[in-house]
Order: C-alpha cells, then structure tokens, then sequence
C-alpha cells in the first residue's frame, strides 16, 4: 500500500520553492483572474524587499484598476488623483532624497490624463522611477479607448475598432520620453510567461538601482492583457496580445544609460 | 530677533514661509502673484534652509506636488491667482479629503475666466463653501495688509498641521502688490526628519519595522465607512468653527451702523469711517479674518444694537450671505461691490450706506 504524505511534510523548507515576499499584504487582490497587475506587483515588492528597501520605499498608486495598489504593496503609499502620479513623486523624492520612491501607473493615467505630468517629471530628470501597466484599455471603468489602444482595437468606446482617421492615433508615450534628456532607462518588458517576468523583474530591479544614481527618471513599461476589458479569456488575451500589442509595441530597451538603443 | 523691512505682500508671504520652516514651494506663474514664486528663486532658500522651490508646469502639477510633500508630513504651500486656484480645485479635494496639512494663498484676481488681472473677492464662495467636488472646507484666512500676509504664513502652517487640514491665505491684487513695512520674524529650523515621525505619524515617511504601513488616499468604496470619514471631517470643521474664529472690530463701540469687509474693501471701509464720522454718521468696521470658520455669533452679537450693515465686497455680493446667516434675513443688510477689478472708492462706499441702509 502506498504510504500517504501529509501536507504538514510536504510544506518544508527544503521543498520550498515559491515564499510570498512579506511585502504584500495578505489581502485578496481585487483583479480580474488572468489579469497582469498582480503579477507586476508581485515582482515590485519582490526587488525591494531582495534590495532590502522595505523602509525606504514609498509608492505612488494611479486612478485606475490599481488604484487600490496600497492595498496589497505593504510599505508606505499614497493614492493621486488621475494623472497626477509623477507630480507626487516629484515632491516626494525632492522632500526626501534618500527615499525609493516610484509610481505604479495604467496607461490612461499616464498617457492621456497625465501627459503633462509624465512628459515634464521625465524632461526634467525627475530621480524617480515609473512603472507603467499597458493594457491598451481603461480597465477600470469598464473598456473604454485609451490613448494605447492600437488601430483597429475595440473599446467601449471604438466598438468598431479604432480607426485613426477618427479617433486619432496611439500615443507610443515610452518611446517618447525615451527622446527626453531626463529620462536615464527606458524599457519594455512583459510578464505572461515566466521568462518575460524573470526579465520585467530584472528591469524593475535595474530601474530602481539607477534611481539611487540620481541620473534621472527609470522608466518600464509592461505591455499586459485586460482579459475582461478585452472580453477574451486569460489565455486568449495573451495570445492576441502577443500578436497584435507586442508587433505595435516591441518589447525591450528603449533607452540604457542615458543613451537610446540604436 | 525680528526684522523690520519695505516689502510687498507677495513678497511676505514668501519671506515669512521660509522663517517659518517651510520645506517646499510649488507654484506656476500668474499675475497678480508671480513675485512669490519670483522672490524664493531670488533668496534660495534650497541653500540657505533646504527649501525646495519649484516651478511646476502647471497649476495642477503644483497642488499634487503639494499633496505629495504633504503626505510625507512636509510643510509645503503653493500660491497662485483666481484661474490657477480653479485648476488646483480637484488636488485640494485630495487633500481635504485625506487630511493633509498644506497652505494655499490665492492672490485673487476679477474673473469669470481669464477676466482681469486687476484685483476682487470674486472667489469668496469658492473659497469657503468648498471649491472643488464633496463636502470640505478649507480654512480660509483674509489679510488685509502686507503684515497679514506674513503672519498668516506662519498661522496658516500652524492651523494646518493642528487640524490636517488645507488653510487658504485669501488674500487679492492690491495686497499682494502694495508695498509696506512688516515686521518679520527670526528664522524657525525646518523640521528633522525624527520630528517629523514624531509630530505626523501618519506621514509616509518609509514603513520601519516599528509600525504598520502608512496610506494616504481620500478613497473608500464602502460607502458606510466613507460616511464615517465624512462625519469625522465635518467633526472637525465643527471643532474649527468653535475655537478659530478670528475678526477685528474697529469703532464699533458706539457704532449705529456698521460695515462689514475684509482684505482691500476692510482698508477702504476704514477711510469711509473716517468721512463719515466726520459727519456725524455713527459708523463701525467688523472686519472678519477667518472667513471659514466665519465670524457669525460675534456678528450677531454685534448686530443686536445696530440699525444697518452694509456689506462691502468686490464683488456681486458673496459675503452677504455668510452675514444674512448670521443676522437674520429681517435685519436691514444690503451689498455694495464693484466688480471686474474695480476698487470701490471711500466716497462711493460711504454714500452707498447712507442711500441704501440709512436712507433706506
Ligand atoms: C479626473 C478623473 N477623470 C476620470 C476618472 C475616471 N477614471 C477612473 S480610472 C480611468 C481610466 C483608467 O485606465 P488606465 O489608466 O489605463 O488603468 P487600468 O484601469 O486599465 O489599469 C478613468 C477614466 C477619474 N477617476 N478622475
Ligand atoms: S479590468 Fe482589466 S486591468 Fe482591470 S483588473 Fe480586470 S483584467 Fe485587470
């Protein structure tokens, strides 16, 4: 007869491969299931509780779908209004050099609401570090058209795909402040498959190392699915995802060491 | 050691933020104010102190800079004029709603939009019925010299932090202008990072080990918790509204009528006594300083022995409904303002109350 294993024996240190990092809290997230932004939090706390920067950090969460970042990060945070991140952090890390401060931020916070916000924080080398979530969609008010929805892409709000001669067209905002001589990395990354998180998290490490060379602003981008805004499945919407946002939005450097990537 | 020297008021106010240990300046140029922004360029207080001065690309971007410093638990302030204050509307909302000290001081301008550049009281109701969305006051101080200005830099910290709450300097165009002598006081040490855990321990200043994590939001999406949160906010104007109230009274004691005004049209008003005394009119001034908390049970008070008030504002009568609330709508109160920019002159003003309230 085979001999039954508890869970008790199971559960040992040495068989221990995945700890959640003390630095998320134990409360449910309120995403959809499938959905990137937990995943991105994740690899966040991760690098600063692997850089031991618990009681350095300070985070600034977006309106949006993470609004309630603050809820899951455990280290001290603030919540903006729409947009408006960067001008926090801008205060904050001037009032308090030595901190590690970043804000967490969706695409119609950063890139529509917040231009001026962004650009200006970026163009003048703001020693801070951004992490941008783009889903191509506003996930929190239910789907509408964000300036990253890429052409032909439905919304709420372009139910028949964008089309540009109308709508305008996307705002590729990372290649953008790329161009700003305040901004001192710049990359693309994604985190749907294990090794596409292995290197957004390197980037977000990375990121936050630069930050302590005050060369100013680090900035990553995580192209990621909105499975429910998109209506696809998890899986599907990481397969269109890779088809159609990666093509429009190529993954990444973008910009290293203050020099961009020919 | 105090200092005695010619300034004007914007200049004040700047010059006293910094003897005051302010950490942080965030603002975005627009006239009648551009000299506070202009004048902490000129001293640097980022060498002298370790103020940081920053020019934002916006009005917008100054408030949220200011919230951002404020959540640290920083004094930080940003000054601007009527259609700058307009834009910072949502970020005081934040603020107020989170309960974060601050100080705004809006050198107000005529309006409606880009109006005049010439100076009013036009934005009396956005100052202290709100501004921007929800149920919040600010606590809104009205300088009527360029002494004020500098005082009210310092008070207007104080009261901040007492109460985590946004304090506005309403002040206009001709005070933030004119030139006068002001008496400024020696230079306060900015606080230490340790007293600043000590006296705001709600900053986020960097999760310790020693305590939980610090959250600014103004969000809850339980709408029986926000409730909560509103009623405690409303708490605490109440508790303003007890212990704040700030006015002047100037020759009220034998006074048949009085006047009511503050900042400019309060200057003017005391020029109108003077005529009209000379006349023999029984003329006072009750000037209010806090206009939220607003001075009402000292105006009623007042109002038991007198015959008449005029309100005077530059405006098309703002005020006068703060004054209606605290009298009674029987009593014989009437408004006079100009509007646009204009300055009332003492003679229209005196002649004013003696057609419409002594007359009338
Ligand atoms: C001033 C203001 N305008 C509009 C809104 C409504 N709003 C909330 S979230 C949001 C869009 C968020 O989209 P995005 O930044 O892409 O984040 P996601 O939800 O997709 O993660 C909007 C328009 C708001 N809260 N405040
Ligand atoms: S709506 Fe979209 S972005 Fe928001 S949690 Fe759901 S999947 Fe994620």
């Amino acid at each position: 007869m085979e001999e039954k294993i508890s869970i008790e024996e199971i559960r040992k240190e040495e068989n221990l491969v995945f700890v959640k990092t003390k630095l998320l809290t134990d409360k449910s997230l309120s995403y959809c299931p499938g959905c990137g932004h937990g995943v991105a939090h994740r690899i966040t706390m991760e690098v600063i509780e692997e850089m031991d920067l618990w009681a350095d950090a300070i985070g600034v969460a977006p309106v949006g779908c993470s609004v309630l970042a603050y809820e899951f990060m455990n280290i001290d945070m603030q919540q903006a209004a729409h947009g408006r991140a960067p001008a926090l952090a801008t205060a904050i890390k001037r009032l308090m050099p030595n901190k590690l401060v970043f804000t967490y931020q969706g695409d119609g916070d950063l890139a529509a609401i917040g231009t001026a916000e962004t650009i200006h924080a970026c163009n003048r080398g703001e020693n801070f570090t951004i992490i941008f979530i783009n889903n191509g969609i506003y996930g929190m008010t239910g789907g509408q058209m964000a300036p990253t929805t890429i052409p032909g892409m439905k919304s709420s709000t372009s139910p028949y795909g964008r089309d540009v001669k109308i709508m305008g067209n996307p705002l590729k905002i990372t290649e953008l402040v790329a161009t700003l001589p305040g901004t001192y990395s710049v990359s693309r990354h994604s985190v749907h498959t294990p090794g596409n998180v292995r290197k957004a998290k390197k980037a977000i490490r990375k990121a936050f190392e630069n930050q302590k060379l005050e060369r100013g602003v680090s900035f990553v981008e995580i192209v990621s699915n909105c499975n429910s805004g998109w209506k696809m499945t998890p899986n599907d919407s990481n397969i269109w995802m890779e088809e159609n946002m990666f093509p429009y939005f190529p993954l990444g450097d973008i910009k290293v060491d203050g020099e961009l990537v020919k | 050691m105090k200092e005695l020297r010619l300034m004007k008021g914007n200049e004040a106010v700047a010059e006293a933020a910094i003897r005051a240990g302010a950490d942080g300046y965030f603002g975005y140029p627009i006239t009648p104010q551009s000299e506070v922004l202009e004048y902490l360029m000129t001293e640097k207080p980022y060498e002298k102190t370790g103020m940081v001065v920053l020019q934002a690309e916006s009005e917008i971007a100054a408030i949220n800079m200011v919230y951002g410093g404020a959540s640290c638990g920083k004094k930080v302030m940003t000054s601007s004029s009527s259609p700058g204050i307009s834009l910072k509307q949502e970020g005081l909302s934040y603020i107020a709603g989170a309960e974060l000290p601050c100080l705004v001081v809006n050198v107000v301008r005529g309006g409606p939009g880009l109006g005049t550049i010439q100076p009013s009281q036009s934005d009396y109701f956005q100052a202290t019925k709100g501004g921007g969305h929800g149920d919040y006051r600010l606590i809104v101080l009205a300088p009527a010299s360029v002494q004020e200005m500098a005082d009210f830099a310092k008070l207007g910290f104080e009261l901040a932090f007492k109460y985590r709450n946004p304090v506005m300097i309403l002040s206009d165009g001709a005070i933030g202008q004119m030139m006068e002598k002001v008496e400024l006081e020696e230079q306060k040490p900015r606080w230490t990072d340790e007293e600043i855990v000590e006296i705001s321990p709600w900053a986020t200043t960097g999760k310790t080990p020693d305590r939980e994590r610090n959250i600014i939001t103004s969000l809850d999406l339980d709408s029986h918790r926000h409730e909560k949160h509103n009623e405690k906010l409303q708490a605490k104007y109440k508790k303003i509204q007890e212990n704040e109230v700030r006015y002047e009274k100037i020759h009220c004691d034998d006074a048949e009528y009085i006047f009511v005004a503050y900042g400019t049209s309060a200057r003017i008003c005391q020029k109108s006594i003077e005529l009209g005394r000379k006349k023999g009119i029984k003329i006072g001034l009750f000037r209010p300083i806090t206009l939220f908390p607003y001075p009402s049970n000292a105006l009623r008070e007042l109002s038991q022995g007198l015959k008449g008030i005029l309100s005077v504002e530059m405006n098309a009568g703002q005020m006068i409904e703060d004054i209606k609330l605290s009298v009674g709508t029987t009593f014989n109160v009437e408004h006079f303002g100009r509007m646009g920019g204009v300055i009332p002159t003492p003679n229209e003003v005196l002649e004013a109350l003696e057609q419409k309230i002594i007359g009338g």
